[in-house]
């Protein structure tokens, strides 16, 4: 099986998000990135594979050059080659149709992203992939089995999980429950080493249309101070949540 | 022309995000001249949206779309679009509308914007603001192509009534084999209890309750208000409750009206995740935690003694109000 992990190169959960520019850019002043925490959960998944029942494992990043550090740390955990499409990610449909060019060209069966990137959130680059392809598509993946051609994979939906099967090729939008939290891999020593030797080949994107543009960005309006209620008059609570709020 | 909504239903009835849909579309029409039409999956009673602001429903009865399948409703919906000649596509931020709205976009070769929070802030150049970096930031984008797919971010707009009723047409758009290639097998579903998706009132659980042992208190305040149960990612990581329970960041993002966060000190991957709550109430021993920075009520003290004082004096007030 041949399984290609779709990449995004996200700000650490933890960052602070500021813009520069006019704010029309994501400042990346002292922010640390990181792998999109839904592609960790299916690069760990895809890993599994090749250890368990073997698979070839290629990630693949569109973005600058500054998204290598990120690629290499996917290698680190295990992966065995990486791409990266020499493009800026701005628009949803233009990085499916770079991933689209990669899978057809490497004959990929399985292609794992996650569900959306934690920085746009978009949420649209594992469908639109698999409309371009003509795969299918599974979304919101909780937990994915292949056994030689044939899937059987759950998703989450609104109120608890569905399980559904199908067959390879097939692209999946991952999150948490491919793995668990404590299956994911931090690199240990021999593996950042031997990261460095494996291959990370550079692409230049295909021609393909922008959809949408990023304009501008804002920062949400500052918050009035939290109204402090005693714990010896929760009556006060229920009455602001009532006639102030208007919640209950 | 028409604004085009797919208004999602459950068994026969319309979620509520349907009426969220049909109210924003409505008012969009109302400033470009266009009518709404809305297409609608086995629906029961399709001119309920009609008090929504919907014109028409194209009402799809097919019994190989009982249960939900991305790619054959992506068809549906592509098929209505390309019949009405719709240029703005509507859909929800429900799971499975976020599944097929892709398949959508892509299959139309529109721009696709998801997360949206508020009306088109023109309509020439046509531009939406809409959530990203996990709430922590809005960001205006441009859909730069004839037709544009939206996904509405849940509890954004409202409902909104109008007067006026639907016409009802029956719509059969041609499905194929290929449509049906994913099976679902089963389905589970927690019954009798309201989900977060849906939930208009979530009450949150943190490391702050000790164990899972002490989860009753607040099922029971949940219970009283109607509301649904979550945590943070902790609890959900040492086991104490279901991951399906798991909001925040990495886990389900909550857009209530109402959440009430118990023992939760608020990181800030939380708070991304449950900021587009309207209203947010934390009860928390330690009055430095940062959740107090962004709730809007809080109370200092201990949530072993506050929550069942707090289910008593709702559960009065439920019973002089009712």
């Amino acid at each position: 099986m041949k399984i290609l992990v779709c990449i995004s190169h996200v700000p650490d959960t933890t960052s602070k998000i500021n813009f520069t520019n006019g704010d029309s850019e994501f400042d990346t002043n002292g922010v640390q990135f990181v792998i999109n925490p839904n592609d960790e959960f299916g690069l760990t998944r895809a890993v599994w594979f090749k250890e368990q029942q073997g698979a070839n494992v290629t990630v693949v990043n569109v973005g600058g050059p500054d998204a290598e550090a990120t690629l290499r740390k996917a290698l680190a955990i295990g992966a065995d080659e990486a791409i990266r499409v020499n493009a800026n990610p701005t628009d949803g449909f233009f990085v499916a149709k770079q991933l689209a060019e990669v899978v057809k060209s490497g004959n990929y069966d399985l292609v794992i992203a996650g569900k959306e990137s934690l920085d746009y959130n978009g949420g649209m680059v594992p469908g639109m992939l698999a409309a371009s392809l003509g795969y299918d598509f599974i979304n919101s993946c909780i937990n994915l089995e292949v056994n030689g051609g044939d899937v059987k994979a759950a998703r989450e939906i609104d109120g608890g999980k569905e399980t559904l099967s199908t067959k390879l090729p097939l692209v999946i939008g991952g999150q948490k429950g491919l793995v668990e939290e404590k299956d994911l891999k931090i690199p240990n020593m021999r593996g950042i080493m031997t990261a460095r030797q494996k291959a990370l080949t550079v692409l230049e994107p295909v021609a393909a249309n922008n959809t949408t543009q990023a304009v501008k960005f804002e920062k949400p309006a500052p918050k009035s101070a939290v109204k402090l209620v005693s714990p010896d008059n929760l009556d006060e609570l229920v009455n602001l949540l009532h006639n102030e709020a208007k919640v209950i | 022309m028409s604004i085009l909504i797919y208004a999602e239903s459950a068994e026969g009835k319309f979620k509520k995000t349907a009426f969220e849909l049909a109210s924003y579309a409505k008012k969009i029409a109302g400033e470009t001249g266009d009518t709404v039409t809305a297409v609608a999956v086995n629906a029961a009673d399709a001119s309920q949206l009609g008090k929504y602001g919907v014109d028409k429903v194209l009402n799809v009865k097919n019994d190989k779309l009982t249960s939900f399948n991305a790619k054959a409703y992506a068809d549906v919906v592509k098929q209505a679009v390309q019949k009405e000649g719709a240029k703005i596509v509507i859909l929800s931020s429900n799971t499975d509308s976020l599944y097929m709205a892709p398949l959508v976009a892509a299959g139309l070769e529109a721009g696709y914007a998801s997360n949206v929070v508020a009306l088109p802030e023109s309509t020439s150049p046509f531009r939406v603001k809409r959530n990203a970096f996990s709430n922590k930031a809005f960001n205006i984008t441009e859909i730069t192509t004839d037709v544009k797919v939206l996904a509405l971010a849940k509890n954004s707009f409202g409902l909104v009534e109008a007067s006026g009723a639907a016409t009802e047409e029956a719509f059969a758009p041609t499905l194929n084999d290929n449509d049906f290639s994913i099976k679902v097998e089963s389905s589970e579903k927690v019954s009798g209890k309201v989900t977060i998706a849906d939930a208009e009132i979530v009450v949150s659980g943190g490391r702050g309750l000790k164990g899972p042992e002490n989860w009753g208190m607040l099922e029971e305040l949940a219970s009283v208000l109607g509301a649904a149960t979550a945590c943070s990612k902790p609890v959900s990581d040492l086991g104490w409750r279901p991951h399906s329970e798991h909001v925040g960041q990495t886990g389900k993002p909550v857009a209530s009206n109402l959440y009430i966060a118990v023992g939760i000190s608020g990181a800030i991957q939380h708070i991304a995740g449950i900021n587009s709550s309207k209203v947010k109430v934390v009860i928390n021993t330690d009055p430095d935690a940062p959740f107090f920075k962004v709730a809007d009520y809080g109370v200092v003290g201990d949530a072993f003694d506050i929550v069942p004082k707090l289910t008593e004096k709702i559960k009065e007030f439920k019973a002089q109000n009712s």
